[in-house]
């Protein structure tokens, strides 16, 4: 043993070379001979009827080849695609619409026109050079007044704005607040706004198409969460036999689920290079990305929250609205629905959780997944609701949770919500951050600073969230993961995953699990990703889900791979193939370590059929496609502490400390700076961050100026630490961990700022202007 | 010397000289062509990204004559007869600068979008200060945006390199100085 870099250890990144040098390619890098250069017209208002668009004087500008809007498309590019359409008016079509707005622009930064020019100046210039006659319309921005009868319509045909409305019976709840109250409990109120969000990757989104048409095949480049996808509905969208598309997906500058989707600039960039013949590339800007690209989060969540007079929780009532801005993009119809509701029970038994919700249409950019996708929301909302049954009873935080938790053995756990969580151990991580903390000093040192009229406080975040997509039936497209796996006669391993990591590190965890499994050194594993033409289908990298659903069907394709080789090595070694076994990079007789032949001996020998015994198949490869039968609950929790200035408002996290579970961690290091950058993520939200539109749905946070994202200076170093509960689900034990951070944090934060202010709730982002307010109302 | 063209645009353009990793570029550009475009665009250096055009991100931050600058606010022509180090040009091909160490060290990075301009910012901060504290870090990065790394291993790293380069001579540095 020994030569392996072994599932369990830190080793260094494999993907960071080529990262640390500038020699990575992501899609702006790429350059091909002859290429154009695409420019985007977007609407300047947030709601307008397109009367006539005038593209003469563009068309006639040097360097221009065409110019296009959605008349162009018509009848040749399909509509956007969306992942699962819910039942009802989505299914009839409501907020459903082509790449290319057509009659009406819905919001602020709306695709209207696109020019295709020699170069990305040119291009610019010319599009500055279309006339549009807009009529602009009343926009229908505040979320509760396009629910109402009146408001203005997005798609009048469909007289509603409203995509779905779920509101079950509430006898159940009703009668259970009625008894907490009956028995001298408390039943609180609170309206929690989670606030609409910019995904903020550092490198916006950009496509290359290029169309040979002499093979009628198109290649697309395109900086993506999800490559067949895109292969696959892109096809859909130009009428293109699958085989005629191929989609790579190069180096990858940060996604956070913005870009686990099928864009309008995708489809008509490749509609342009099929039509002129050349390739095009289009770069998205930052102002741009902040229009076009999907925002996060925007739920408004009323809460009540019933508790007996010792702080055991009776009964949740969550009403949900979404909103879901101006069209549906891939999963927009369905976050709140599918991934806030069935996380209403927290990590908590609650014997009685009701849920309903409302999803709405508006004059803004479309929401979909970012980062945790509705279950920050759903975390935020329920450990808010245990700090305030706190608060309202005078009672420790961290003692309502301790009360109030699913036991490590009840596991696995049918909540109220109907969520059957794997396994876990809540308390557990609870008290080892407290203990890293040192929660009693902690608590001595604040009523210190108080006495001394100062504003410290305390939160927790005792989350659990929901990962590891499949299983079967979750989405109409099946949510499996696949791997390829091939070893060549030199003895190296290939792994074609359909995943498509892009900053998670899985170059190297991947690896680790190959390595680990057939005992060779790291070097002998390539992993490769990207390239629908190579890799078999898969469903990408979002959700939390390539390590704990990629991650196995590698595993089991190395097991299939080495029952083969065992059988060879039996041959070889003329033992029986019980008797066989591997290790150290070498297959050897059980008792008998001398009789043993290498890896690389098998490998070469299973790939030349004049050697091979006559009764094998020559050639190691398999490909394996695995579906979860479940998902996974990672969980965990955070202590954050909040210092205030009185004079200005201004919040300073002083401490952060982290206690998570994922299960088995193939590369601590990774989960570490996955958990990190998480965590900066719900602070971004807790303290920074916010899409903010006007009344007339103009976008007022469109740049980087306007919109903050944390910088390095604002934070603090995390104290992090772990438990290891392995997940039952994967042979790997592995639970997910790249949207646990930001789930988490953004409650932990809010409840040290309630508990500095001495206030029930406050909400995001904790701005010193609001915090200035709230103290001087005092 | 090698000589290139700025590309097909019409408007008048302007003769610059520029040295880029010791490397002396004659070019014809636009004299509203920016200097992130011209190290990418003309002369293939596409390690330098942009994240945002405003000098916001700092993803394109390069060394000009020996000072980090954000080359999507500098214009191709401010930067004739000047010297440019990008972090193509960090560390002599084959080996890694002491700051490109300490981030794959350290896991400071995860995506890879910022690094190259958050290396040559680290670059200037030890130039300037070879024994930062972590607040003195933290502050001299802040004109650097990092989404994946919550700035905690950067930080790390930025540490490991000042320990590297204070115990050994630093590494050569091509150009720009």
């Amino acid at each position: 043993m020994g030569i392996a870099a072994m599932v369990g250890t830190s080793i260094k990144r494999r993907e960071d070379p080529r990262l640390i040098t500038g020699q990575a390619t992501y899609v702006d890098d790429i350059k091909l001979l002859g290429m154009l250069h695409m420019a985007v017209l977007r609407s300047p208002y947030g709601h307008a009827r397109i009367k006539s668009i005038n593209a003469e004087a563009a068309r006639k500008h040097p360097g221009v080849v065409a110019v296009y809007t959605a008349a162009d498309l018509k009848g040749a590019v399909g509509n956007i695609p969306i992942a699962a359409p819910l039942p009802g008016p989505i299914s009839e079509g409501l907020g459903r619409r082509g790449p290319l707005a057509e009659d009406k622009a819905r919001f602020y930064g709306d695709p209207v026109a696109v020019v295709i020019a020699e170069d990305r100046y040119t291009a610019r210039d010319a599009r500055d050079l279309i006339e549009v006659d807009y009529e602009p319309l009343p926009a229908a921005v505040d979320v509760e007044k396009a629910m109402q009868p009146g408001a203005p319509l997005l798609y009048e045909q469909y007289g509603t704005n409203v995509t779905m409305s779920i509101h079950p019976p509430t006898d159940e709840i009703d009668r259970a607040f009625q008894q907490t109250l009956a028995d001298g409990g408390v039943v609180v109120k609170q309206r929690i706004v989670n606030q609409r969000l910019a995904p903020t990757a550092m490198e916006t989104r950009g496509v290359v198409a290029d169309y040979r048409k002499v093979d009628k095949t198109l290649t697309v480049w395109s900086s993506s969460q999800v490559p067949h996808f895109l292969r696959n509905y892109l096809a859909e969208q130009l009428g293109l036999p699958q085989h005629q598309v191929r989609v790579i997906v190069p180096e990858v500058g940060g996604g956070f689920g913005s870009k686990l989707n099928i864009y309008p600039e995708e489809a008509v960039i490749s509609f342009a290079a099929m039509k002129i013949g050349r390739p095009v590339k289009w770069i998205e800007d930052r102002s741009e990305n902040f229009v076009a690209t999907i925002h996060g989060r925007d739920q408004i969540d009323d809460i009540e929250v019933a508790a007996t007079r010792d702080g055991k929780v009776t009964g949740l009532k969550v009403n949900v609205i979404s909103d879901l801005g101006a069209h549906l993009q891939f999963f927009t119809d369905v976050i709140a629905i599918a991934f806030t509701l069935p996380m209403l029970s927290g990590c908590y038994d609650i014997p009685v959780v009701y849920g309903s919700c409302d999803t709405v249409l508006t004059n803004k950019t479309p929401t979909d997944a970012y980062r945790g996708a509705g279950r920050p929301e759903a975390a935020h909302l329920v450990e808010r609701a245990i700090d305030l049954v706190a608060h309202e009873l005078g009672k420790d935080p961290a003692e309502v949770r301790r009360i109030n938790f699913v036991k490590p053995d009840q596991f696995p756990h049918k909540m109220a919500t109907g969520a059957v969580y794997d396994s876990g151990n809540y308390a557990g991580a609870l008290e080892k951050a407290m203990q890293n903390i040192d929660y009693q000093s902690l608590r001595a040192e604040q009523a210190q600073k108080r006495a001394q009229g100062k504003l410290m406080g305390i939160g927790f975040s005792s989350y659990v969230e929901i990962c590891g997509f499949g299983p079967k039936g979750t989405i109409p497209q099946g949510l499996y993961e696949s791997a390829r796996m091939r070893i060549e006669s030199s003895g190296t391993v290939m792994v074609y995953t359909g995943s498509s990591p892009h900053g998670q590190g899985e170059e190297t965890t991947f690896a680790q699990i190959v390595s680990t499994e057939f005992d060779i050194p790291i070097e002998d594993v390539l992993i490769i990703h990207g390239d629908t033409d190579s890799t078999p289908e898969g469903r990408g990298t979002y959700g939390s889900r390539t390590t704990a659903v990629g991650g196995p069907a590698i595993f089991y394709a190395a097991q299939r791979l080495k029952e083969k080789m065992k059988q060879i090595a039996a041959h070889m070694l003329e033992a029986n193939v019980s008797d066989v076994t591997l290790g150290d990079a070498k297959f050897s007789v059980a008792g008998v370590p001398q009789k043993a032949v290498s890896f690389k001996e098998v490998a070469a020998a299973a790939n030349n059929s004049n050697t091979l015994h006559p009764s094998i198949e020559p050639g190691l490869e398999t490909t394996v496609f695995w579906e979860p039968t479940s998902t996974t609950f990672p969980f965990g929790t955070h202590i954050c502490v909040v210092e205030i200035d009185k004079d200005t408002g201004e919040a300073e996290i002083t401490r952060y400390v982290a206690v998570d579970d994922c299960g088995r961690q193939l590369n601590p290091m990774i989960v570490q700076g996955q958990i990190h950058g998480g965590i900066t993520q719900g602070i971004g939200q807790a303290m920074v961050e916010g899409v903010v539109y006007g009344e007339d749905g103009q976008l007022l946070t469109a740049t980087l100026t306007d919109y903050a994202v944390p910088i390095a200076p604002e934070l603090p170093s995390y104290e992090l630490d772990s438990t290891v509960t392995l997940t039952p689900v994967n042979p790997l034990g592995v639970k997910g961990v790249g949207e646990a951070g930001t789930i988490a944090a953004s409650a932990a934060v809010a409840g040290a700022v309630a508990d500095a202010l001495g206030v029930a709730h406050v909400d995001m982002p904790f701005t010193s202007e609001r915090l200035w307010k709230i103290i001087h109302q005092k | 010397m090698i000589k290139t063209d700025g590309g097909p645009s019409m408007a008048t353009k302007r003769e610059i000289t520029v040295t880029v990793n010791g490397q002396q570029h004659h070019s014809q550009v636009e004299p509203r062509m920016l200097l992130v475009h011209y190290l990418r665009d003309v002369l293939d250096l596409t390690g330098t990204h942009i994240g945002c055009d405003t000098s916001q991100c700092g993803a394109c931050t390069v060394m000009l004559n020996g000072d980090a600058v954000k080359a999507c606010t500098v214009l191709a022509v401010q930067a004739d007869g000047s010297e440019v180090t990008t972090i193509e040009g960090l560390a002599p091909e084959g080996s890694l600068h002491p700051i490109q160490e300490g981030f794959w060290e350290k896991h400071g990075l995860q995506c890879g979008f910022c690094t190259p301009g958050m290396i040559m910012a680290s670059y200037q901060l030890l130039k300037n200060n070879p024994n930062p504290t972590e607040a003195e870090i933290r502050k001299g990065l802040e004109g650097n945006m990092c989404r994946c790394t919550g700035y905690q291993n950067i930080v790390r790293a930025v540490q490991y390199a000042a320990e590297q380069m204070r115990t050994a001579a630093a590494a050569p540095v091509g150009g720009g100085e």
